[in-house]
């Protein structure tokens, strides 16, 4: 074995990033590490590397255990790795990036230049890389940053080559190129730990597959062995949810009128071709991987990112919007998944959190109305049942169902029809998901349309009308309230039709 | 002096216009000099402007280096003070320990700042700024409020005032710590590290290059400078001078900047700084000699200004040729 991680645990200010994780390599092999956002993938990579430091557990790299306390002397180790965010300084040159930190030197101590330039030249050959040495590696595309990455990590004499979602920001003959990079280091003994999520990719090119969820290696098998539908089951999870069957029963929702529709929607390589559509008063989930593009479509639908292609309709209206605020002023709200980047504003009160998207219409004479600020405010509150001292209490001091119920307040007050809420219950305790959930189904009884965004299957099964699933950037299945089954997600996630 | 400036401005890069544009400038003001005074040519005044600028030259290549890794530097001219004051007090003990002294004592302040900056993380911006004002400080306690006369019996004066091979010795000493800092950044691996974490520092970090310890020696090396042209100051005017050095580092940084370094980091060079430490110089030479015509009056105050606004014009022109070179 390669390397072995046993055991590893970490916490980062008493919040377990890591609990007993574990990860073996063996030597020539290319390993595919799975899981979620916030599975614990990048903190367990970064432990290996020496960024961070584990609390417990065991390291054996090459038979011996070892402990690295900077990137530095990992990469001395043999252990090099390409993150998502190609790391090379862009301002020097192929040649510089590919030694820095290890550059061949003359007798008297200086660099030696040839030695670079001929040795950087020849490592690229071997990837079939043509090109200037001299120039900055700015000048280049991602996906040749990438293979001077890589071309670094052979010039170390690196064992293990760890690729972080290496394809992100590729194109597919890009992709192609890439994997003839990894059966290269593959046949030269080198092993590759692949980190992915686009499960077409870890079939073509992985030997075996981790799977972690919640800072645990839930699952590990080569890749032969783990059908696809059953990886997914794994990345996701089961939550024993006591979620009562929030959809309303009846058919009924269908025959109302489509309210918003996308059709063939494109943007970039995330969106490719994405149609679906939400109904009046209905929950309409959009399901998918991660990377599958149900963010990025809530982007295009509220005018943050541009569409490429294709057309969105309201109410059977073709609509284009440049901006979030031309959405906002067609009806349509944005809860957006991380509440903490970019919805709470923490040190505010419940009061100004709230009212902020309405502040404009609450202006009387120029100043904000208090009066008409507090009657909103407090009939929210109620509404929605936020747990609070008081409208004037800081929000961080709320709990994250509570957040999330001043949240989705600041847009219902703004009287929206439609209203995107990307992960409605990420981060929130088990008591107040069924809370939201049951929420936005009220919501929904009273006419407004609910695009659900969500990568819990019980949270869709509960909730949604109607959901609409995702891959590689195209809508693969729509699935409907009487068709909706855990098999049939997992099955259409997997893209395995049938 | 042009020649041997023009090797290193043939590297592949975005600041090749810049440092194009400071060579043109520098030798038209040069001819326009020698056209219009009688005596701007003559080596009085060109050992004089060596001799007096070798100073503002070695405080820009501790500038360079530091501008390089995106960080500042302002405590140089408070620091050069203070290093004048120990000097001058040194040197009845002899010009070596003079010397020594007063490189020490920058040593000392710019390893003070290094530390603050590296292992407090404190902006440079901030810890420099403390350091400008502890270092006037010190200056000022040392000599009792007043400049503090050097000895003239121990050779000390040599340093700033002799000439050797026909060149003032002060220039020869510039010349060898640019042609060391230009072997060192271009040449040595060490100085490609100091590229490249002005280029990221956290990318450099995870290339396993020693951030922390490099950042340490750039600030070190700033303060090792300063306290050398301190020496240089007190030699020169024969006094260690606690009042002098305001407004040093704003020369050295427009030095650095109209040399075609970017303030954001990760590229630079240090023939490009000479030439922009030459070419500021040369505008006051210049001023000087218009002064003495008769035509216009000058004064000091007048000359802040116009070094304030160069500094402003060229960091402007930088922001805007960024942009259009990124589109």
């Amino acid at each position: 074995m390669l390397l072995s991680m046993q055991d590893i645990s970490k916490a980062f200010s008493g919040v377990p990033a890591l609990r007993s994780a574990s990860l073996e390599i063996a030597a020539g092999e290319v390993m595919a590490l799975v899981g979620q956002n916030g599975a614990g993938k990048s903190t367990l990579i970064k432990i290996l590397t020496g960024a961070y430091q584990r609390d417990t557990g065991l390291i054996r790299f090459e038979g011996e255990d070892v402990v690295f306390a900077t990137p530095g002397a990992s990469q001395a180790r043999g252990i090099a790795t390409i993150y998502q965010e190609i790391n090379l300084a862009p301002q020097r040159s192929v040649a510089e990036n590919i030694y820095l930190a290890r550059e061949p030197r003359t007798g008297l101590g200086l660099l030696d230049r040839r030695a670079m330039r001929e040795g950087a030249a020849s490592v690229l050959k071997t990837f079939n890389l043509d090109i200037d040495v001299d120039l900055p590696v700015g000048h280049f595309s991602a996906a040749t940053r990438q293979m001077i990455a890589i071309a670094r990590a052979v010039t170390q004499k690196a064992r293990l080559v760890i690729m972080d979602e290496p394809t992100s920001s590729l194109d597919e003959r890009e992709v192609a190129i890439l994997f003839e990079t990894i059966r290269t280091l593959k046949r030269n003994g080198v092993s590759v730990l692949f980190i992915g999520h686009r499960l077409d990719e870890l079939y073509e090119i992985c030997d075996c597959v981790t799977i972690m969820r919640d800072g645990q290696t839930v699952a590990h098998s080569a890749m032969a062995d783990m059908p696809k539908m059953e990886l997914v089951r794994h990345m996701l999870g089961k939550e024993l949810a006591a979620f009562q069957a929030i959809a309303r029963d009846s058919d009924d929702g269908e025959m109302k009128p489509v309210r918003l529709s996308v059709e063939s929607a494109g943007s970039g390589v995330r969106v490719r071709d994405v149609s679906m559509s939400v109904r009046e008063g209905e929950i309409s989930g959009l399901a998918g991987l991660l990377g599958s593009g149900r963010t990025e479509t809530a982007r295009i639908i509220f005018g943050v990112d541009r569409m490429e292609k294709g057309a969105i309709r309201i109410d059977g209206k073709e609509r284009r919007y440049s901006e979030p605020a031309d959405a906002i002023a067609d009806g349509i709200g944005l809860v957006s998944e991380d509440r903490k980047i970019d919805g709470i504003i923490p040190d505010m009160s419940i009061r100004e959190n709230m009212t902020l998207a309405l502040l404009p219409k609450l202006k009387k004479a120029g100043i904000v109305d208090r009066a008409r600020q507090q009657e909103i405010v407090t009939r929210y509150i109620k509404a929605l049942g936020v747990k609070c001292a008081s409208p004037d209490q800081p929000i961080k001091e709320l709990s994250g169902g509570n957040q999330q119920k001043v949240l989705l307040a600041r847009w219902l007050c703004t009287d929206p029809r439609i209203l995107i809420i990307d992960e409605p219950t990420r981060g929130i305790d088990i008591g107040a998901k069924a809370e939201i959930l049951k929420l936005l189904r009220s919501l929904a009884d009273e006419g407004l349309s609910v695009l659900m965004i969500s990568s819990e299957l019980e949270e869709l099964l509960a909730a949604a009308d109607r959901v609409t699933v995702l891959s590689d950037g195209r809508s693969v299945a729509v699935l409907n309230r009487n068709e909706l089954s855990e098999t049939a997600l997992l099955s259409a996630m997997a893209h395995q039709v049938n | 002096m042009l020649k041997t400036l023009s090797r290193p401005f043939m590297a592949k890069s975005s600041g090749d216009f810049a440092r194009l544009g400071v060579l043109l400038a520098l030798a038209g003001l040069i001819l326009f000099g020698a056209l219009r005074y009688d005596n701007f040519i003559s080596p009085f005044n060109i050992l004089s402007f060596l001799r007096y600028n070798s100073m503002f030259a070695l405080i820009a290549l501790g500038m360079a280096f530091v501008i390089i890794t995106g960080g500042i530097d302002l405590s140089v001219g408070g620091v050069a003070a203070m290093a004048s004051v120990v000097a001058a007090y040194l040197s009845p003990y002899g010009w070596f320990p003079g010397l020594a002294g007063g490189m020490v004592a920058g040593l000392i302040a710019g390893a003070i700042n290094g530390l603050i900056i590296t292992r407090m993380r404190i902006q440079p911006f901030i810890a420099t700024l403390a350091m400008m004002l502890a270092a006037y400080g010190t200056a000022l306690l040392l000599a009792n409020n007043q400049s503090v006369s050097v000895s003239y019996d121990t050779g000390f004066t040599m340093i700033g005032q002799d000439d050797f091979l026909g060149f003032p010795i002060p220039a020869w000493i510039a010349a060898l710590a640019y042609v060391l800092g230009w072997v060192f950044l271009e040449r040595h691996p060490a100085g490609r590290h100091v590229l490249a974490i002005g280029d990221g520092e956290a990318t450099a970090n995870l290339m396993g290059l020693k951030v922390e310890k490099t950042l340490f020696a750039v600030y070190a090396l700033s303060g090792l400078l300063a306290g050398l042209a301190g020496v240089i100051l007190a030699s020169q005017f024969g006094a260690g001078q606690p009042t002098e050095g305001v407004g040093w580092e704003l020369f050295a940084i427009a030095s650095v900047v109209v040399g075609g370094t970017l303030l954001t980091g990760g590229s630079g060079s240090v023939g490009a700084t000479l030439a922009g430490a030459l070419l500021l110089a040369m505008v006051f030479n210049v001023l000087n000699f218009e002064n003495g015509l008769g035509w216009i009056s000058l004064s000091a105050y007048w000359q802040s200004v116009i070094r304030g606004s160069f500094l402003l014009v060229v960091v402007v022109l930088q922001a805007r040729l960024m942009k259009k070179t990124e589109a």
